[in-house]
């Protein structure tokens, strides 16, 4: 049985394709200003993968912001439970799961069936997603992907604004006025964010195993700043950035088979 | 004061002006009681010079990397032209968020009693409820007839609403940052407040609208709407009791004040004319601060 996972976020779609709950292919496309043809995109690129035609999925479901605009989805489900799907999947014995996009960040507690019992976001403030990293990395004229890289050369680091992007750009600028490296800089930057996601992670609990995914999941930098701050060992995918769709995806399994029923 | 070269100017939306100014007819002897308030704010430095508690010069200049520094220069610039030096100032008083940086000050003062002391100076006892926008954060202070703060309600560590936040747009927009409030009243009709009010996602949200075709003055009106949704929303949280002012310097911002006004149905007491040598709203904190400090050295001279 072929089943289709969408994840429609505020920079970019996701699509993941499983075959009786094993992942075959993914695609995906920037979102830009219309979500359906991102999304149209990313899902082309993943038949395109797996080497199959619309018509071969017997059920799609669509998660992440701009879920509603899934062209063809069978179903929704709210990103929360997608995490939590996804994260115990990767990792069976996850109890948090942590998920930071561009421009969201969600931590998710889940019970041994991997079923999410509480959760906690941090949306529609920049500080505490990707967008703080963006944005810190263009004040500090560094490419997005060196950010990490960059950061984990540091020896100790400066104390910026945490709290907004706005202010983090401000105290980065005075920053590179007084003349402090690059690295150590960078290093603030994740430090901070590494801050306030922690504390969001701490409101549910920190019960291990946990699970970082999210396009962030793959900065280095970040990764090692979590660790620091929380004390727990972090276990990431090998795709983290496509794990709201798989999960998705493992949703869109277990629907099917109750509709066969 | 020297303007700065033209092309930078042209760059740099956000760039208000500094000025200092000396009330005129006004005179001073050795026996007054003069005493100096200056406000580190987080991107103004005030200095207000005060003859027996009446106001008698002050200035405005821009925060730089270094809060003592924006501290002295503030002063300097206020006692410009008074003939007075800094050591016939018998009482200073620092406030402000830099306020624990005024080299010079005899006590530091939160900028919430300062504030609430300052508009009741401004604009009388009939004060009870002062909403202060400053660059970094936003406050709404309940006062008695005084100027005493009775309770007070702060947002900060976010820059929605604040005057940073505005600068941001200004740049964003390109338009200088003292005709913002003007332009965005430019409508026929209130467009729907933009839906983030996180500075960092308006932005995007702007960009967005702009590419829609919507006009700098739209985008602006829907921006100054949800930022004054904002600023009302943090006054009725305090408790909203008449008469209102606004300090700061988006005391200044004519969009945000109209649009405070509209969402809350109650009129502000107007400004000041500042233009034209009337007391500045976005010194009421120095002025405040004076004060405390004429009463400070009064308790001296007792004890």
């Amino acid at each position: 049985m072929i089943t289709l996972g969408m994840d429609l976020g505020t920079q970019r779609v996701k699509a993941v394709i499983l075959k009786d709950g094993e992942e075959v292919s993914r695609g995906q496309a920037f979102s830009g200003f219309d979500a359906t043809t991102a999304t149209e995109e990313a899902v082309a690129q993943a038949l395109k993968g797996a080497g199959l035609q619309r018509s071969d999925i017997a059920y799609s479901v669509a998660t992440g912001s701009s879920m509603e605009n899934a062209p063809g989805a069978d179903s929704t489900i709210s990103m929360m439970s997608a995490d939590a799907k996804a994260g115990v999947y990767f990792f069976p014995k996850a109890h948090t799961i942590i998920d930071i996009g561009a421009e969201e960040a969600r931590a998710v507690k889940c019970d041994d069936k991997a079923v999410m019992v509480d959760f906690v976001v941090n949306e529609r403030c920049a500080a505490g997603a990707g967008a703080f990293i963006e944005a810190m990395a263009r004040a500090l004229e560094v490419k997005l992907e060196d950010m990490g890289p960059l950061s984990l050369k540091a020896e100790r680091a400066s104390p910026i604004n945490a709290s907004c992007v706005i202010f983090g750009e401000s105290d980065v600028v005075s920053l590179i006025h007084r003349q402090e490296s690059k690295p150590e800089i960078a290093r603030a930057v994740f430090d901070a964010m590494a801050d306030r996601v922690s504390s969001m992670v701490h409101r549910i609990g920190v019960n291990p195993d946990v699970v970082l995914i999210g396009g962030v999941a793959k900065d280095v930098g970040f990764i090692a700043a979590l660790k620091r701050k929380l004390g727990v060992e972090i276990l990431i995918p090998d795709f983290p950035d496509y794990a709201g769709a798989l999960g998705a995806a493992l949703i869109a399994a277990t629907r099917a088979k109750e509709r066969q029923k | 004061m020297k303007e700065p070269s033209n092309v930078k100017d042209e760059l740099e939306f956000w760039r208000w002006r500094e000025y200092n100014r000396i009330v005129e007819g006004k005179q001073w002897t050795s026996k007054d009681i003069i005493t100096a308030g200056v406000d580190v704010g987080s991107v103004g430095s005030k200095a207000a010079i005060m003859i027996n508690g009446e106001a008698y010069s002050w200035s405005i200049t821009r925060t730089g990397s270094n809060s003592p520094e924006s501290a002295s220069k503030a002063l300097g610039l206020a006692l410009l032209g008074t003939g007075l030096k800094a050591s016939d100032l018998k009482y200073i008083v620092g406030t402000g968020y830099g306020r624990v940086n005024v080299p010079m000050a005899n006590k530091a003062i939160t900028e919430i009693a300062c504030h609430a002391k300052g508009a009741n100076y401004i604009w009388g006892p009939s004060v009870r409820t002062v909403l202060d926008v400053g660059g970094q954060d936003i406050k709404a202070i309940r006062s008695d007839e005084t100027g005493r703060v009775v309770s007070f309600l702060m947002n900060d560590k976010c820059a929605a609403g604040t005057g940073r936040g505005m600068e941001v747009f200004a740049d964003l927009m390109q338009i200088p940052i003292e005709e913002i409030g003007a332009i965005s009243l430019k409508v026929d009709e209130e467009p729907p407040p933009v839906s983030c009010t996180c500075v960092a996602f308006a932005k995007t949200e702007a960009i967005g609208l702009l590419r829609k075709g919507w006009s700098k003055e739209k985008v602006l009106a829907a921006y100054t709407r949800a930022m004054a949704v904002r600023m009302a929303n943090l006054i009725n949280r305090v408790g909203l009791e008449k008469e209102l002012v606004i300090t700061g310097g988006q005391s200044k911002n004519i969009g945000i004040v109209t649009r405070i006004e509209v969402v809350l149905g109650i009129k502000c007491l107007p400004p000041p004319n500042w233009r034209d040598g009337g007391l500045d709203p976005m010194v009421a904190g120095a002025f405040g601060a004076a004060l405390f400090g004429k009463a400070l050295y009064e308790k001296t001279q007792k004890g």
